[in-house]
């Protein structure tokens, strides 16, 4: 007895710097901000003490709620491209041998070399007016003059797919991974084409590492404000980039907190409700 | 064509890549066989189960199935159904969703399923089973799902990838006993994979011996272990002890077989064995017969005694070639390492064999 309470003391203890670590560095941050949003703006700079609601019933008014729906527009549709894109992607290089998954386990990873914010500058070279797209078609015969791409809201989605979909990859590929692929060769047997077999079966099966895909991609798509400001200059605000301004540029924090808060209260509405619907037991590890 | 049979294989080969695992393989087999290829892993029989079930497809020859050519149909399209060796039940349905897979596939009605899935689990002794999930299930209870599944189908016929491997011996001996019941029952065909040749003699109508790709020999329980015909059956199927000499004319109709000094009697058989021409033969271990110090037989020395359980084993070593096994009932003999004996055999015992095919 005093035994097991020795050792539960001792496994506290070893816990102890992951508790404290969370606690300055994720429910301080937290707490802190909270706070700011209920306060009011200073003249020039910081905050003063007075308690308010102004921040919350600022973010109400039509600008602002427009920008909240257009962030969610893009991080629902980027979202369903990427599971388009990266669930194919993910399956299919599960089902490669030994070597070849290597290679594409290393391709999938040079990129992450660079700064994401060097690719993204990468891609102002290939979408930007007369850039390497472009003139590409326009060698082609494709098109007669530039499309203007760069500053549009399809260049922001390009942006956001290329930006995340490695995440998607990366989940679809670990549960497909584990994969028993004599399940579907006895789904085969017993009776099903290959196209029922992947969807009673495969799919299935791998529809846990779809799900946390969709989540990983789903949640910074709402917040990642540089690929709005670089591929869709002033073009396309989203929340993000909005709260990124309220604080740099304005130096509005309470306010700028306000936005965090509502975009975090969202965010997590989502995925309650996401879990709900999905009922997927595998999801409690990330969650 | 003989109408009798069920399914025929016809000079089957088949390589992964350098690799020739099946080297044409041919057999009819028969409408309510229990039908083992047995062999040691390697020797092509699961690659051949495959080829049955689509899952594989052969380099050259045909796969007959009631008379129609299926080698290049799809798993989905021919009539057989597979028990797989990690039984592979789909672990996101319960019970009877797993059963009932490829009833919902024909799109057999509601009512009808239940029916056929309540008296499925009754053949294989789980009523009641329908809402377990796989995971809440013991091995002997996977693998009766999994036969389940295969025979909710009725399949012409039901294709058995070492399905008892898994299994604890007290369990595999009861499955044996019951599936061999179950395909007596249902009337069906059984095509059965194994290497424990203990289970393949215990269950089959008929045996396979495979070995590199080859059949060795085809035949009942009976005459593959009675009459081995290669010496690579009798060793596999039988245990028994492979014995080289020359052949020479020995008294009353027998023949002696002469090795190092001493000569043993026995039986040619249908089998025609030339005058002072090499010969082999096999005989099972508790047909050996030895005598300390003796003079009439095959001088040896015993290596080893060993007791398994109820059973003594002595191992002797020849003045050459390979090692010759005992076995007696008992606890133990005067008999111990060192000492010389003159090995022999009763005349009727002995099987000549062939040396191994290919």
């Amino acid at each position: 007895m005093s035994k097991g309470k020795k050792k539960s003391a001792a496994a506290w203890l070893m816990a102890a710097p992951l508790y404290i670590f969370t606690l300055v560095f994720v429910l301080g941050p937290l707490v802190y901000m909270l706070v700011l949003s209920f306060l009011q703006r200073a003249e020039v700079w910081g905050v003063t003490s007075q308690v308010t609601l102004d921040n919350y019933k600022n973010i109400l008014t039509p600008v602002y709620l427009r920008t909240f729906a257009e962030s969610f527009r893009l991080a629902v549709t980027s979202t369903l491209l990427i599971a388009l894109i990266g669930y194919p992607f993910g399956y299919f290089m599960a089902k490669l041998r030994g070597g070849w998954k290597r290679a594409a386990m290393l391709g999938l990873m040079i990129p992450f070399w660079t700064s994401s914010l060097i690719r993204l500058y990468g891609w102002i070279v290939i979408l930007r007016s007369g850039g390497t797209l472009d003139k590409a078609l326009m060698a082609l015969g494709l098109t007669q003059r530039p499309l203007k791409l760069l500053y549009t809201y399809p260049a922001v989605l390009v942006g956001m797919v290329y930006a995340l979909v490695p995440f998607m990859i990366l989940a679809v590929y670990s549960s497909a991974e584990k994969m028993d692929w004599s399940l579907v060769e006895a789904a085969r047997d017993l009776g099903a084409s290959a196209p029922r077999a992947f969807f009673t079966i495969t799919f299935k099966l791998t529809l846990p590492g779809l799900l946390s895909g969709v989540i990983l991609t789903f949640i910074p798509s709402m917040g990642l404000f540089f690929i709005a400001d670089i591929l869709g200059g002033n073009k396309v605000v989203l929340v993000g980039s909005l709260i990124q301004d309220q604080l740099n540029q304005a130096h509005n924090w309470p306010f700028a907190a306000a936005l965090s808060v509502v975009l975090m209260a969202l965010t997590s509405l989502m995925i309650w409700f996401y879990r709900r619907v999905t009922h997927v037991k595998e999801l409690e590890g990330i969650l | 064509m003989d109408n009798d049979m069920i399914l025929e294989l016809q000079d089957i080969t088949k390589s992964f890549g350098e690799t020739q695992v099946l080297r044409g393989i041919s057999i009819g087999i028969h409408r309510g066989e229990f039908i083992t290829f047995l062999g040691s892993s390697g020797c092509g029989k699961t690659t051949t189960l495959r080829i049955i079930a689509g899952l594989e497809e052969p380099d050259s020859g045909r796969v007959i199935l009631e008379g129609k050519d299926v080698t290049a149909l799809a798993p989905n399209k021919r009539d057989v159904n597979t028990v797989f060796q990690s039984y592979a039940l789909f672990p996101h349905m319960d019970v009877e969703q797993n059963i009932a897979y490829s009833l919902r596939l024909k799109r057999v009605p509601r009512e009808e399923q239940r029916r056929a899935v309540a008296e499925i689990l009754e053949q294989v002794q789980l009523p009641g089973y329908q809402k377990r999930m796989p995971s809440e299930l013991s091995g002997g209870q996977r693998q009766r799902v999994a036969i389940a599944r295969a025979l909710v189908n009725k399949p012409r016929v039901l294709l058995l990838d070492e399905p008892l491997g898994a299994l604890d011996l007290q369990l595999r001996r009861q499955m044996q006993v019951e599936l061999k019941r179950l395909q007596k029952r249902l009337g069906l065909t059984f095509l059965y994979i194994t290497h424990d040749q203990e289970e393949a003699l215990n269950m089959s109508d008929r045996i396979v011996v495979m070995r590199d790709g080859r059949f060795q020999q085809i035949g009942s329980p009976a005459e593959v272990y009675d009459r081995p015909r290669t010496a690579f059956v009798a060793r596999f199927v039988g245990s028994a002890n492979i014995l080289r000499g020359t052949a020479q004319a020995g008294p009353g109709g027998t023949m002696l077989l002469a090795a190092q000094g001493g000569a043993v009697p026995f039986l040619p058989g249908e089998r025609a064995v030339a005058e002072n021409s090499p010969v082999m033969v096999a005989v099972r271990s508790e047909q050996i017969r030895f005598e300390k110090d003796g003079k009439n037989g095959i001088p040896a020395v015993v290596k080893e005694k060993s007791f398994t359980g109820g059973m003594l084993r002595i191992a002797f070593a020849p003045d050459s070639g390979e090692e010759v096994v005992a076995s007696r009932h008992g606890i133990d003999l005067d008999l111990h390492p060192g000492e010389r004996v003159a090995l022999s055999w009763d005349p009727a015992a002995a099987v000549v064999v062939e040396e191994d095919a290919g």
